[in-house]
């Protein structure tokens, strides 16, 4: 039971390459918009047809370019969550939910596959009303509902929170992921938002120019990115280039210093990446003199800009988070890193 | 008062108008989604009468479908023939009327949201159902209003008509070639007479429009 997509693609310039495989659980696909995130995802419910390539779902071919298979859309059995939700406007809630039962034949086996819909995906008292009138998240569960009634194989979904308020993303996304736990399938999410993909997946693909990097258990990708790319979409600020000078060290000539790693620097690193909540006064590693440049608040946190000492001119400053509670008065004149938070980036 | 004229005209434009709905959503439907370049060819040769001088477009007509053309002859052995009958009447109107339809409908088309239709196609519905029951209601607005004004031309054509089929009383007299006779003859009572009729078929179409328009936006809210 598992989604199998290795498929290329050529639109103008951009090239679109993804491999990957679901494995029980919710896989995400992480990139900046125009990556091609999307694009993979209409591949796999065959809006779009990839160049080359296959698709396998569950043992069967949807798509295979060498023996000419290309299912349509309708065949395929694959729910698409689409980032504003596509609800047909002149349907009501309950008709948009009959849509995704055309296959059942008997009438009050449908009324009763949809009145349970209606009930697990809480939208009861809204069947009367049109997609016009419900909130997002009302709408979200609406399309649901009508996915999961025409009992997909998989589940996509294209960037599902980025039409919602940002107040409320946090609580769908948790309504989201029990409804999904209940529905038991495989699910792709498409988000560019690392919090949502931290949230949501359990494994995690990082997409960059068209290009799928490999797929990561979440934790261990945001532990350890290992790709510039991979590196700034988990949400660090903080890379430079690094050069190898020695089996745990690195030189970071932008900012001037050496670093000790936890890990084995291997040959070809590229840079390095400190997260901007791992600079500590008080650690000893790693620790260079450093120098207060500005500072924007958050609700809890500051953000306070730095540079080294040593730092080359060009080289854009450094950031700092630090939660409000834990900051000191003074600016700290030394930074250390604990060498487990130097991250080495290959690619 | 000899009432024939209003049935024919009223006739010829119901005909025309169900044929120009039809055809006009078919060649909309389809330009919509062809390469700019065709798009752009197509649609000068599809808009074309409605910017031709309508004489110049019975001129064509009659190039084409008069007793004497090779296609007319052609036709004449089914025994169809277009020349001075009011089925000549009805192609005049249609193909006056076709443009209206074809670039409104065309409109609507374009700035349909293809993801409705790709999230009926995932959810397995047919691309027939998913067009009359999803992208028709979406486009319903620009078809209606298309459809009105392609009727309202069918209704009021004259310059084709006359070229094509002529005025024959109780045969191919429609309002407008009959106020034309009438004037032309100094019956000024007479043609002010179906000026009046043409002006209460005109403006009682617009109202229905008016207020379909009302119920539509009431749904809405």
């Amino acid at each position: 039971m598992s989604l199998f997509v290795d498929i290329e693609k050529q639109l103008g310039d951009f090239r679109l390459a993804a491999r990957f495989e679901t494995r029980s659980g919710v896989l995400g696909l992480l990139g900046a918009s125009g990556c091609g995130k999307s694009m993979t995802l209409k591949c796999v419910a065959g809006i779009e047809r990839p160049d080359r390539g296959t698709i396998v779902l569950d043992g069967e071919t949807l798509f295979d370019s060498e023996k000419r298979i290309d299912l349509p859309p309708q065949k395929r059995r694959v729910g698409y969550l689409f980032q504003n939700y596509a609800l047909f406007p002149n349907m009501t809630v309950r008709q948009n939910i009959l849509c995704g039962l055309h296959r059942e034949k008997d009438r009050a086996k449908r009324e009763a596959e949809a009145q349970n819909a209606v009930r697990l995906c809480r939208l009861e008292g809204l069947e009367g009303l049109r997609p016009l009138q419900l909130s997002g998240g009302q709408q979200q569960r609406t399309a649901l509902a009508r996915i999961l009634v025409s009992g997909p194989r998989v589940l996509l979904l294209d960037e599902p929170f980025s039409a919602l308020d940002s107040h409320l993303r946090e609580k769908l996304q948790l309504e989201l992921r029990e409804l999904l736990g209940r529905f038991g399938r495989d699910v792709v999410l498409v988000t560019h938002s690392r919090d949502e993909a931290y949230h949501m997946c359990s494994r995690i693909a990082v997409m960059d120019g068209g290009r799928l990097l490999g797929v990561k258990d979440t934790k261990a990708l945001f532990a350890d990115p290992e790709s510039v790319c991979a590196c700034a979409l988990t949400g660090c600020k903080n890379v430079a280039p690094a050069r190898k000078t020695g089996e745990y060290e690195v030189e970071v000539p932008d900012w001037g210093i050496t670093l000790q790693t936890a890990r084995p620097v291997r040959d070809g690193v590229r840079a390095v990446g400190i997260r901007a909540h791992y600079f500590n006064a008080k650690t000893p590693q790693n620790r260079f003199p450093v120098e207060y440049l500005g500072e924007m608040e958050e609700p809890f946190e500051w953000i306070v800009e730095f540079r080294y000492r040593g730092q080359s001119p060009q080289a854009p400053p450094l950031w700092w988070r630090v939660p409000k509670d834990r900051r000191s008065a003074e600016f700290p004149p030394q930074f250390g890193v604990a060498p487990v938070n130097v991250l080495l980036l290959y690619e | 008062m000899d009432w024939y004229p209003l049935l024919n005209s009223l006739r010829i434009a119901a005909v025309s108008c169900v044929i120009v709905f039809f055809l006009g959503i078919l060649c909309a439907y389809y330009a919509a989604r062809l390469p700019r370049a065709v798009k752009g060819a197509l649609d000068v040769v599809l808009t074309l009468p409605m910017v031709l001088p309508p004489t110049v477009c019975g001129y064509f007509l009659l190039l084409i479908f008069g007793a004497k053309r090779p296609f007319g002859m052609f036709l004449a052995q089914f025994g169809v023939q277009f020349v001075m009958t009011w089925q000549g009447g009805v192609l005049a109107a249609s193909v006056v009327a076709f443009p209206l339809m074809y670039r409104t409908a065309r409109g609507a088309f374009e700035s349909f949201d293809e993801t409705l239709a790709h999230a009926g196609q995932t959810l397995g519905l047919s691309n027939t159902y998913i067009f009359w029951r999803v992208r028709m209601p979406a486009c319903r607005q620009g078809i209606l209003a298309g459809t009105v004004l392609a009727f309202a031309r069918a209704l009021g054509e004259y310059g084709a008509t006359s070229m094509l089929i002529g005025y024959t009383p109780g045969k191919t007299a429609t309002i407008s070639t009959t106020v034309y006779q009438l004037w032309r003859t100094n019956d000024e009572a007479g043609a002010f007479r179906w000026v009046l009729v043409n002006l209460a078929i005109s403006t009682v179409v617009l109202l229905a429009v008016n207020l379909l328009e009302e119920r539509r936006k009431a749904v809405k809210r």
